[in-house]
């Protein structure tokens, strides 16, 4: 599949002073000299920051490391998840298609997304707020369908449970992550079977669920 | 069914206190200095007495591929490298390992690298899995703000730190020197074998990589003893295992059970049976997207096995389970996956680049009918080409799932075929 990057590019890229601190321990994870090892982590937390991978970003981080901007620039085009043009300023949804998905609905769900966001994806709906694009297995498949929005997985989704998402982010809402199944995490849904002895819910959410709570997810 | 009191991952669901405590309150962390200074011999003795094979899809001995790390070192770092990469279509246990019970994990890494003398390791997660890096990340702070990790880890007297590590979205860096690839700062893109990581891996050092799930169960195994977890599942093909069934069954599900149960077991007794019973089966992918998938009269007799499923020409894979019930199109559920390895092929060997896509097209050609009876043949030709010429197995990988479909569902090709040509 061929990647490039956006045709039009901001000026530069910084780390903000929280990232810099943060992209220096990183290196340390390495031996010396060894401090490529960490551009994957580098260009994601670029790509956070800005919301999508720039070419300007990914020589940043070229020469944050003392890499040759060619080797960024392959590692950039390489990897699905660098987004090298913009996406929704509200959320980039990414529907998985794969079979497991595929067979419980995920086409459903990208309907739903070519009738709502933009015919194609990649495409940034005409509000300039939400984009979409089918991506290979999440490796949820146990929930399926699902897509995932940011950090977050929204799973056991349907037509109807992804309408009422998507039209929660329109509303500027931080809708939970999780199944919309009303499952904790991905035990049966029908109750679990196995671990009963051992397994006593304490909390309400499960902790992937808590963590987007503990960031304001409601 | 496996006894609860069987069962390796007892917070499998994250319904129980996920922290270091909750995790020592389970078991895990206990003796872990004791077991360390039975020596490297002992332990590698056991992983091999246990029968453990390798969990994340090629089911390697696992006892024996730490003991091709070196013995003596040569002045060159050791390494463990744990493959977090979980990206096989249908496969999502390692995600609960990760996310719910990580001091298995970790408490494995210690005890792994101290049987390989690494004094370093590094996990490799997939880049979706933000959430699980996040709960991952937060158990590895704990361990080492108890003492279990770092400078003589959990008094064990080895030194050992842990990194994680993350990908960014590429299903080959699940190919393990693909792994170490990417892990250098470089495009995912395997290498040539030999020389093999435990000679020559990462950064040149030697290496072992191995999935989550074959570290995770490793304490358990050391406490509870290598017959206790061989008394599971048959001759060659022990232990417990984390199945992830997904598609048509009324309730899907992860779950470690004993190797060897029947496919119909676990699918009725966790999974409260196919979606409209189990004569509304069709076919079944019983260890991910790479595997053959099974026709139902198969599956009647299905032993989730590694030897079992590869006597049936398919095979275990990753344990998880895809279920497909009458109503669906198998012909296309396995061009979904033709298109998964399009997409991932990482464009090195040319029979993979150029044979997946190949396949892809044909494939979408049989979807609608478009096609002529003897491209049948002709793209089972094709999957030969591509299978055992390339560097990794993904060329394999993607030429299987066509394979099995044409050597089960043939006649359903035919009949798309046959329909879109007689005018209606």
């Amino acid at each position: 599949m061929l990647r490039r990057f956006h045709h039009t590019q901001p000026e530069s890229f910084a780390f903000s002073e929280e990232n810099r601190k943060w992209a220096e321990a990183q290196i340390t994870k390495y031996p010396e000299g060894r401090q490529a090892s960490a551009i994957i982590p580098l260009l994601w937390r670029a790509q956070e920051q800005e919301g999508w991978l720039t070419k300007p970003a990914t020589e940043y981080v070229a020469d944050f490391l003392g890499m040759a901007h060619i080797r960024a620039y392959e590692v950039a085009t390489f990897y699905f998840m660098f987004q090298l043009r913009p996406v929704g300023t509200t959320a980039h949804i990414q529907v998985c298609g794969t079979t497991s998905c595929m067979i419980c609905g995920a086409e459903d769900l990208v309907e739903v997304c070519k009738e709502r966001i933009a015919e194609k994806p990649h495409q940034v709906s005409p509000c300039g707020r939400f984009s979409w694009e089918e991506v290979e297995c999440l490796g949820a498949c146990a929930n399926a369908p699902m897509v995932q929005i940011g950090k977050d997985y929204y799973e056991d989704l349907s037509r109807a449970s992804f309408e009422t998402l998507l039209n929660d982010l329109q509303d500027n809402k931080k809708p939970l992550p999780g199944s919309r199944k009303g499952r904790f995490s991905s035990e049966p849904e029908s109750g679990i079977k196995s671990l009963s002895e051992m397994a006593r819910q304490k909390d309400e959410f499960s902790p992937a669920v808590s963590l987007a709570q503990s960031e304001g997810a409601s | 069914m496996l006894a609860d009191k069987d069962r390796i991952f007892t917070n499998l669901y994250g319904m129980d206190d996920c922290t270091l405590a909750g995790a020592k309150k389970r078991g895990h962390w206990d003796g872990t200095a004791d077991l360390i200074k039975k020596g490297q011999d002992w332990i590698i003795t056991q992983v091999k007495e246990s029968g453990l094979r390798g969990r994340g899809g090629a089911g390697f001995p696992t006892g024996l591929k730490w003991s091709f790390m070196p013995k003596n070192s040569d002045g060159r770092p050791h390494y463990l490298v744990v493959n977090a990469d979980e990206s096989e279509p249908g496969t999502c246990k390692d995600r609960e390992i990760m996310r719910h019970d990580p001091h298995t994990l970790i408490e494995g890494c210690l005890i792994a690298g101290f049987a390989m003398r690494s004094n370093v390791g590094y996990i490799y997660i997939r880049g979706e899995y933000i959430r699980e890096k996040e709960l991952l990340q937060a158990a590895i702070d704990e361990a080492y703000a108890d003492g279990l990790l770092g400078k003589n880890a959990c008094n064990s007297g080895w030194d050992f730190d842990l990194y994680l590590h993350h990908g960014a979205g590429a299903y080959i860096c699940g190919e393990e020197t693909a792994l170490l690839e990417s892990l250098e700062g470089k495009k995912g893109m395997p290498r040539m074998k030999p020389p093999f990581p435990a000679g020559s891996g990462l950064y040149g050092c030697p290496t072992t990589v191995n999935n989550v799930e074959s570290i995770a169960v490793v304490p358990t195994i050391l406490r509870r003893g290598a017959t206790w977890f061989s008394s599971f599942g048959r001759e060659n093909n022990t232990g417990t295992k984390i199945f992830a069934i997904s598609g048509h069954v009324n309730s899907p599900c992860v779950v470690e059970e004993s190797m060897s149960i029947t496919l119909r077991e676990l699918i009725d007794k966790h999974c409260d049976g196919v979606r409209g019973g189990w004569d509304n089966l069709k076919a079944v992918i019983p260890g991910g997207a790479s595997v053959p998938l099974l026709p139902k009269a198969l599956c009647d007799d299905a032993i989730m096995d590694f030897d079992w499923l590869r006597d049936h020409q398919s095979g275990l894979g990753t344990a998880a389970v895809i279920v497909m019930d009458q109503s669906t199109d198998v012909v296309k559920a396995i061009w979904r996956l033709s298109k998964f390895y399009k997409h991932e092929s990482c464009g090195q060997c040319t029979p993979c680049r150029e044979g997946a896509g190949w396949m892809m097209r044909v494939m979408e050609r049989f979807v609608s009918g478009e096609a002529d009876i003897e491209e049948i043949d002709t793209l089972l030709r094709i999957t030969k080409q591509v299978e055992g010429h390339t560097i990794c197995a993904l060329g394999d990988a993607a030429a299987w799932p066509v394979q099995g479909l044409i050597r089960h569902f043939r006649h359903e090709i035919e009949e798309k075929i046959i329909r879109e040509k007689v005018p209606a």
